[in-house]
């Protein structure tokens, strides 16, 4: 099974089980997970994003190398970030990045954001877009950040058709519903960790193609079991199964 | 012994994936034991697919089934109103009838009222559970319910051990109106220190609200409607005690997936798992559903 969304180090509201990541890479083992995209979440709130990515590289490599796999951060509104970039693809060896625009400040419709996914997919790098970390009802007063608006992302596919979008964090179906566009843009791909409702994935992959959702859990802010139930409570064939838990994501990102 | 993997191997059934193959082997070596006893007190009619109660009570049995959840706690109807005349709520109740009526093995229910119409949620209660088969009261965001117009509705539940389940949040972003917090339920609670209350989904904000109801013993902390933000369960556990804690979906507007899984992926006792997921909630209700000539 390959999780396409867990993250390291510490949240900073509260201590979680599995935010140490050796304590991590022996959780997501005993729960089967063979592969897992980690980004960081000091990616979301440190300024020294350098170090962040760094720390990312080598707690993946000494912690997990046959597990985890580095994604790391990149913040277009800090100067030169492009040096980041280029470290994560070419020291680091990294397949992808994660972004947190509503975190850093800034929105799809930016040209900066134009400019950062125009450069990640020149050097072949899935972007994995994270549009929430939290329900915004129950964040700390002091750290309100709403989600992002995806609705600029379409038009964006459009001009960028080689780009590998991973959407993060989100109930696809009121994405869907808020820019109907994304239907038709084949390059981006979600994760179900936010997705809701009964059945919510079945209903889902009535809209969009099964081989455009991975599994990804959120984990360890959410717990990981609430992802992989929401398996079990759509029924798929086996083979929208294995898609869905690895072969979607293996197609993404080759082992 | 019942542990973690028994429980999810009732609830991943036989997911044919080599992905998931280790964990369901990992399970079957364990010696077949009792599944645990999995009742949800937080369903709702509203958003569930069907043209008549029964057709939706039908597709809620489906879904209970896929996760092995054995009883759901039936409440709020089509179309829902936040704050309903008599007759709306009377007319939404009847839809719960109906479901429950249809599957009485596999659903039981609460009866939705409306504060701001005492005599008419006082008639409805008599109509409902005194003289009908439900078991429960569902209280939502018509009025909060540290208001003295809730005693009597407290009273007549607490006359026939009819559980009250009463909705809270604390937004960051402000309530509703009518939108109760944890702090009115604990308010309410103590007016009435023998009856116990479900402070649903725990304020939502679960770290602000189980320090909150941590000193009223009668408020018990429900889990539904919320992201499966991990920890949840693990500091209720920690600071009301197991015994305090009780399993809630609020589906179909949520999954049941997500949020069994805050009790599947918690890091607690299996006997404390057993409790919330089911126990607290039939031990609650045992003595109405008794009397009401409900097997269990």
């Amino acid at each position: 099974m390959i999780d396409v969304n867990v993250s390291l180090s510490r949240w900073p509201f509260r201590r979680l089980l599995g935010d140490d990541t050796a304590g991590l890479v022996a959780r997501l083992s005993k729960r089967h997970v063979t592969r897992a995209w980690a980004g960081s979440f000091d990616g979301i709130f440190h300024k020294d994003i350098s170090s962040v990515n760094n720390r990312l590289a080598d707690d993946c490599s000494r912690h997990g190398p046959d597990m985890l796999m580095p994604f790391g951060s990149i913040n277009p509104r800090l100067p030169d970030w492009q040096e980041d970039l280029r470290r994560c693809h070419e020291e680091y060896k990294m397949r992808g990045i994660r972004v947190h625009p509503n975190y850093h400040g800034y929105e799809l419709k930016d040209s900066v954001f134009a400019e950062l996914l125009h450069l990640a997919t020149t050097r072949h790098l899935v972007v994995q877009l994270a549009l929430s970390m939290e329900d915004e009802r129950t964040q700390h007063p002091l750290m309100r950040v709403p989600p992002v608006d995806v609705s600029p992302l379409p038009d964006l596919l459009k001009s960028e058709p080689e780009a590998r979008v991973v959407v993060l964090n989100t109930d696809v179906r009121h994405e869907l519903e808020q820019s109907p566009q994304l239907l038709a843009s084949g390059n981006a791909y979600f994760d179900l960790s936010m997705v809701e409702g009964v059945g919510g994935l079945a209903h889902l992959v009535e809209k969009i193609s099964i081989r455009r959702l991975l599994f990804g859990s959120n984990y360890p802010l959410f717990y990981f079991e609430s992802a992989l139930l929401k398996v079990r409570e759509s029924v798929f064939t086996n083979a929208d199964r294995r898609a869905l838990l690895e072969e979607n994501s293996r197609q993404l990102v080759p082992a | 012994m019942l542990n973690r993997r028994t429980l999810l191997r009732r609830a991943w059934g036989s997911l044919p994936l080599l992905a998931i193959r280790n964990a369901v082997s990992l399970s079957t070596s364990l010696a077949p034991e009792k599944p645990p006893l999995i009742w949800d007190v937080h369903c709702h009619l509203t958003s569930v697919p069907g043209a008549t109660p029964e057709d939706r009570m039908k597709e809620i049995v489906k879904y209970l089934d896929r996760m092995g959840i054995d009883r759901v706690m039936l409440s709020l109807g089509y179309p829902l109103e936040y704050n309903p005349s008599p007759q709306q709520f009377r007319e939404e109740n009847d839809q719960i009838l109906r479901a429950i009526k249809y599957r009485p093995d596999r659903a039981c229910g609460f009866v939705y009222l409306n504060p701001n119409f005492l005599k008419a949620s006082l008639d409805e209660f008599d109509r409902c559970v005194r003289d009908g088969p439900m078991v429960g009261v569902k209280l939502l965001v018509a009025r909060r319910c540290n208001t003295s117009e809730l005693d009597p509705i407290v009273e007549r539940a607490a006359m026939m051990k009819a559980a009250i389940l009463q909705h809270t949040w604390l937004k960051v972003n402000g309530n509703e109106p009518g939108e109760s917090t944890p702090f009115d339920v604990v308010e309410l609670a103590s007016r009435h220190p023998k009856v116990p209350i479900i402070c649903g989904h725990t304020g939502g904000d679960w770290e602000i609200g189980i320090r909150v109801m941590r000193s009223s013993k009668n408020v018990f902390a429900e889990l539904a409607g919320s992201n499966p933000t991990s920890g949840f369960v693990e500091m209720a556990v920690r600071e009301l005690g197991a015994g305090r804690i009780i399993y809630g979906s609020d589906a179909f507007g949520r999954s049941y997936a997500s949020q069994l899984g805050k009790v599947m992926g918690a890091e607690i006792p299996e006997s404390a798992r057993r409790l919330i997921l089911g126990e607290n909630l039939r031990n609650m209700l045992t003595p109405i559903l008794r009397a009401k000539g409900y097997q269990l």
